[in-house]
């Protein structure tokens, strides 16, 4: 799936102009704690969230995550919508609530990215 | 102040400035003489319809300007041509069917300017006029798609001159121990800015020509202890990072208030953030447990009042080493 496929699977709002709708999405990860993000995302996936503030964006620099979608329409203040441009990563919102969203990923077939924390590291493979 | 601004008068605000892509900046920033066609056909008005025929079918295009002693009179395309067929004309003059004083753009514009025109008129191509409106180019639609996408791989290829270039940096460089430092300075509380430094030294690393797994357990590492500078301390602290080839230092300290029991702070889900830090995503006492799992050494010094300092390792093998090209690691693989 890719950008592009995933807006209109979550009936989504592309916020920024930066980013490449092309970008494949390999799979999803939803959380608010931005350490939990950290700990258990895997490379490439999207990241489900209710909070809007310019972590959202650094933390997903940080993690490779493709596309981040706010859940249940939130608008994120301007210097959240700037830093995903520079960072041309998409920044998209969602009428749905996280259940709901989590939901339609996963019957889309989108597979988890979460990875349980007491795996060890997430990327050393 | 709209008036004497030198851009032609183009005031944007911020939130207009949000969706200008690459490719619209590049209109403004890349000039007509750089995108259009100078070596073109041109034509006279005393010559004739069927020699208009014979040039557009030879040079394969479908429109050229009418030039008289070096000045140019008209444009004739293709439109201009059926005219002439459907009345069975062949021989009469150009000047008969050409479209007289067409509309010109200047070779010093920005491309904007002739995107204006094209987007106003009918016209498919316009010629190009000097600034002693001698005729130099011809410039079509498909000129300028042309010159903004050699103008985007440029762009593309800059980056990879820059990633070439840092890849390289230690190569040259003879020493008993060569290292690269960055120094960040991290406000306490400053939480718009927080993650910058990490992100600046993630694309640092990979310019370098880190793999994206260690430039990915370095961001992580760094922007926790970031945050932690930024969430925790009196005055803020310093990033320190050093690269070597086979190994990545880094080192985030500060002046207080210094960690009380460190056996406690390093226990998954412990944490001192107050609510209002856990609203905005942090504190979920994972921040030292994250780090320890994306580095290869870490030691946590602090003492009361005095401060902390933490200290984190990457070691990279050899297939993964930073700054010293592909050369080596070629050597490695083979």
């Amino acid at each position: 799936m890719n950008v592009q496929e995933l807006i209109e699977l979550v009936d989504g709002h592309l916020i920024n102009t930066s980013a490449d709708l092309s970008r494949e999405v390999k799979g999803g990860c939803g959380a608010d704690l931005m350490s939990d993000v950290l700990a258990s995302i895997q490379p490439e996936a999207v990241l489900l969230t209710g909070l809007c503030n310019p972590q959202v964006v650094r933390t997903s620099v940080m993690a490779d995550v493709a596309a981040i979608v706010l859940v249940r329409g939130k608008n994120p203040p301007q210097v959240t919508i700037d830093l995903a441009e520079e960072e041309n990563i998409a920044l998209i919102t969602s009428p749905f609530g996280m259940f709901e969203l989590c939901g339609r990923l996963h019957r889309a077939g989108l597979p988890s990215l979460e990875r349980s924390v007491s795996d060890g590291p997430s990327e050393l493979e | 102040m709209e008036e004497t601004s030198p851009h032609k008068g183009r005031l944007i605000n911020d939130e207009v400035a949000e969706t200008i892509t690459r490719a619209e900046e590049l209109a403004y920033e890349l000039k007509i003489s750089e995108v259009m066609t100078s070596n073109m056909h041109k034509i006279s008005p005393d010559q004739t319809m069927q020699d208009v025929v014979d040039l557009f079918r030879q040079a394969r295009i479908s429109g050229a300007p009418v030039v008289l002693n070096n000045q140019l009179v008209g444009i004739i395309s293709m439109e201009d041509l059926i005219r002439c067929l459907v009345t069975s004309d062949l021989a009469a003059n150009i000047s008969k069917y050409m479209t007289p004083s067409p509309l010109t753009v200047k070779a010093g514009d920005p491309v904007i300017e002739a995107l204006k025109v094209f987007v106003n008129s009918q016209v498919g191509r316009l010629p190009v006029l000097d600034e002693n409106e001698h005729l130099v180019g011809i410039l079509t639609k498909g000129d300028i798609t042309r010159g903004l996408l050699r103008a985007l791989q440029h762009d593309y290829q800059a980056e990879e001159v820059r990633r070439y270039r840092a890849s390289h940096l230690f190569e040259d460089i003879i020493s008993d121990r060569t290292s690269l430092i960055l120094r960040y300075t991290i406000r306490h509380r400053d939480f718009n800015h927080g993650g910058e430094a990490s992100g600046n030294i993630k694309r640092a690393l990979l310019r370098l020509g880190a793999s994206p797994q260690i430039a990915r357990r370095c961001g992580i590492a760094i922007y926790e202890a970031e945050m932690n500078l930024i969430i925790h301390t009196t005055n803020g602290g310093v990033l320190r990072v050093e690269i070597e080839p086979h190994r990545i230092s880094i080192d985030a300290y500060d002046d207080g208030p210094g960690i009380k029991d460190i056996e406690l702070a390093m226990k998954p889900g412990y944490s001192t953030a107050s609510e209002e830090i856990r609203e905005l995503g942090f504190g979920a006492g994972m921040g030292l447990v994250n780090i320890a799992r994306c580095v290869d050494s870490m030691v946590l010094e602090s003492s009361l009042d005095k401060g902390t300092r933490l200290r984190m390792k990457l070691f990279l093998d050899k297939a993964e080493t930073v700054g010293e090209g592909y050369a080596s690691k070629q050597g490695d693989a083979a």
